[in-house]
């Protein structure tokens, strides 16, 4: 299958962060872009073959696919822009657990369908927000990798917001596993929204718009879709947070050790 | 054309035994203004299931620009007993080709 | 009621005259079973077949081969599903073909209960068992009943992908480091002798390979396309220096064909039996997937049926 067309190991890029503090700044914007959507999509992976039907492995097959796609966009845009000759598989295989970015949200194990599809779902919504604002970047790869994710996380919200729906809305045993699935994740959705020195050196250089509206908005359509599962929106608590700075949970070392072990036993080799 | 399910009616309609979906006819329009083609059918609960399934089955290539889903109990088809009332009498019209009608000759019509 | 013999004969001279037979269609009571048998079976070996690949999704070595394999693997589940969607025309069920695979009483394609054991298997898999695949699957789009030779066209278009795939992926092992080199060998050693055994028993002992001809659903033989499918290979092996493990293999100046040597259909039988290295594996995956699914089955049909009955309500109250 052809490479994603954007994918541009070892082209000279036009970033137009100049001086260094901003790009370092991109460069962990596209680190916590592309690690979130390729942790994600892995896990969302572990699905194919053990779906609950086979229309649903494959419309999973398919998420995972624009994940693990959008991330490959991002992480090569990462390496070209770092400019230290890694490409988007050194960042995505040759990087420790606290060197990754990703929100603990998306690192935590696939667990049953009600938890994949809640997760999918919060998740989706935020990212549909930021890349609308991304899409404005006046990087232009950045807003063109993010106009495509756009379209196909608009699909994911779609499918995903049915599914919670359905399931919230289903019987009684999917009700209590959807909700189950909601305590259990609402504490890993505050640092979807957690800006830092990282975004205000962006929103500064104007190279992404300020993305703070994005939680109020993410909050106003998981609410609707939620009440329209008869589902129970969880009390506010302390929300887990982490990932962004390389403290996670256990799970990412494991996952990065499968999904690594090719590239760690055989330095060097291609594949 | 259409896979005619009709001939199976325990499929169809009701959600039968283990949660079987009920199944839905699949027509996609291909890129380029062609008409709708029959491309197979799925599982779903509902219309939008449906569309969805339809979307991630058939159209992963870019197959398709429009979607029809179809409960596959809503399709009236032809029989094979109709085969001949039905299509025999359209092939003893050659006035309904244009190569019934004569031209002179060297001059182009289209 | 036994078929009368003059239908036969008028079915029969309609597949001569290469009619194609659509569901509606009158048809032998035979060729339907036939067909239900040999398309979920089909159908069966495209799902069960997810499985021994999808093992490798989450380790795939690259972003591109993660993105390939997974695409692939669920290009699979789509074969799988135009083809029990075939089936279905034939007024059979999907969830009673997956109850019977599920209870062990269908058979699958032996070659799936055979284990992933290094990544060169996901080569050597999209190389030999989609290219027999393959070779199978174009004479099966020349099938008699029209929903199958159908699904047949669409799965050929897709799974040209899928041989290339692996073929690549060889490929590069083989011109990669020594020990990449040694699991790409490995892998073809084990791999070549089972995917020669996907067309089945020769001709002359299957017992299902004269009717299914005469009625068109097969147009050529077992025996005529594992040789296609030899002829095609070895020189593919050539080409990126690996060796097929028979030597026996030599090339007939008289027919054309590649002589190989004797396939050993103990070994088939027993796997087909349920004594292969995973039979028992892939079953019990697939049934945990349905069972922990069922849940998920159900909640969607108990929501589709709450809107039904709200989008009633609404109605009868507006006609009120």
């Amino acid at each position: 299958m052809p490479r994603p067309a954007a994918s541009s190991v070892g082209r000279p890029i036009a970033v137009t962060a100049s001086d260094s503090t901003t790009r370092s700044a991109l460069v962990q914007f596209l680190l916590r872009l592309g690690d979130d959507r390729l942790v994600l999509g892995h896990r969302l992976s572990e699905w194919c073959g053990h779906g609950p039907i086979l229309e649903e492995d494959i419309a999973l097959a398919n998420i995972a696919l624009d994940l693990v796609g959008q991330a490959a966009l991002l992480l090569d845009l990462a390496g070209a822009t770092e400019d230290a000759g890694r490409d988007g598989d050194a960042l995505a295989y040759l990087r420790e657990a606290i060197d990754y970015r990703n929100v603990l949200l998306v690192e935590l194990p696939k667990g049953d369908f009600a938890f994949t599809v809640v997760r999918q779902f919060l998740f989706s919504v935020a990212a549909y927000y930021q890349l609308e604002g991304i899409a404005r970047s006046t990087q232009t790869d950045l807003a063109g990798i993010a106009a495509k994710a756009l379209k196909e996380t608009r699909y994911h919200v779609r499918h995903a917001g049915e599914w919670v729906i359905k399931l919230g809305d289903g019987t009684d045993e999917s009700h209590a596993r959807t909700q189950s699935a909601l305590d259990g994740l609402w504490r890993y959705t505050g640092e979807m929204f957690q800006t830092d020195a990282v975004d205000a050196a962006l929103v500064g250089a104007g190279l992404v718009p300020d993305l703070t509206t994005v939680e109020p908005r993410w909050l106003a359509q998981v609410t609707d879709v939620i009440e329209r599962a008869t589902l129970t929106i969880p009390a506010a608590g302390y929300m887990q947070r982490g990932g962004r700075s390389g403290r996670h949970t256990e799970h990412l070392g494991i996952m990065l050790a499968e999904m690594q072990i090719l590239q760690r036993s055989y330095p060097g080799a291609k594949w | 054309m259409a896979d005619d399910h009709s001939a199976a009616p325990a499929s169809v309609a009701t959600t039968s035994r283990d949660g079987q979906w009920p199944l839905w006819e699949v027509f996609l329009q291909p890129p380029r203004g062609a008409p709708f083609e029959h491309a197979g059918s799925v599982h779903a609960v509902d219309a939008e299931s449906a569309l969805q399934n339809a979307r991630d089955v058939y159209a992963r290539r870019g197959e398709a620009v429009n979607i029809w889903v179809v409960p596959t109990t809503a399709i009236t088809a032809s029989t094979p007993e109709d085969v001949g009332p039905f299509f025999d009498p359209g092939n003893d019209k050659p006035y309904r080709h244009p190569q019934f009608y004569s031209v002179p000759r060297g001059v182009r019509v289209y | 009621m036994p078929d009368s013999p003059d239908a036969v004969r008028e079915f029969e001279a309609r597949i001569a005259a290469g009619e194609t037979i659509e569901p509606k269609d009158w048809m032998p009571d035979r060729y339907r079973k036939q067909l239900i048998r040999m398309m979920s079976q089909h159908a069966h070996s495209e799902v069960v077949g997810m499985l021994p690949e999808g093992n490798w999704i989450t380790r795939a070595p690259t972003l591109r081969r993660k993105l390939g394999l997974l695409a692939k693997v669920q290009d699979e589940a789509g074969h799988g599903l135009y083809i029990y969607c075939g089936t279905e025309t034939l007024g059979i069920d999907r969830a009673e073909l997956v109850d019977q695979l599920l209870a062990g009483k269908a058979k699958y394609s032996s070659i799936f209960n055979y284990p992933t054991l290094t990544w060169a298997d996901i080569g050597a898999i999209g190389w030999f068992v989609d290219g027999a695949a393959i070779v199978n699957q174009t004479m099966l789009a020349k099938a008699s009943y029209g929903p199958y030779a159908r699904a047949m066209v669409r799965i050929c278009k897709e799974e040209n992908f899928h041989k290339r795939q692996g073929y690549e992926i060889m490929a590069t092992l083989s011109a990669g480091t020594p020990e990449q080199k040694r699991i790409a060998q490995d892998a073809v050693n084990r791999w070549w002798w089972p995917s020669l055994m996907m067309f089945g028993p020769s001709d002359k002992d299957s017992p299902n390979s004269a009717e299914l001809t005469r009625w068109g659903i097969k147009r050529k033989g077992n025996d005529e396309l594992r040789q296609r499918f030899v002829n095609l290979t070895v020189g593919q092996a050539v080409a990126i220096d690996l060796v097929l493990p028979d030597p026996e293999l030599r090339h007939d100046a008289e027919t054309g064909n590649w002589h190989f040597g004797p396939i050993d259909w103990d070994e088939f039988t027993r796997v087909v039996h349920g004594d292969g290295p995973l039979n028992r594996e892939r079953l019990a995956a697939r049934q945990d997937a349905h069972r922990a699914g069922a849940w998920v089955r159900d909640a969607a049909v108990a929501h589709a049926a709450k809107r039904a009955a709200a989008a009633d309500a609404v109605a009868k109250s507006a006609a009120a």
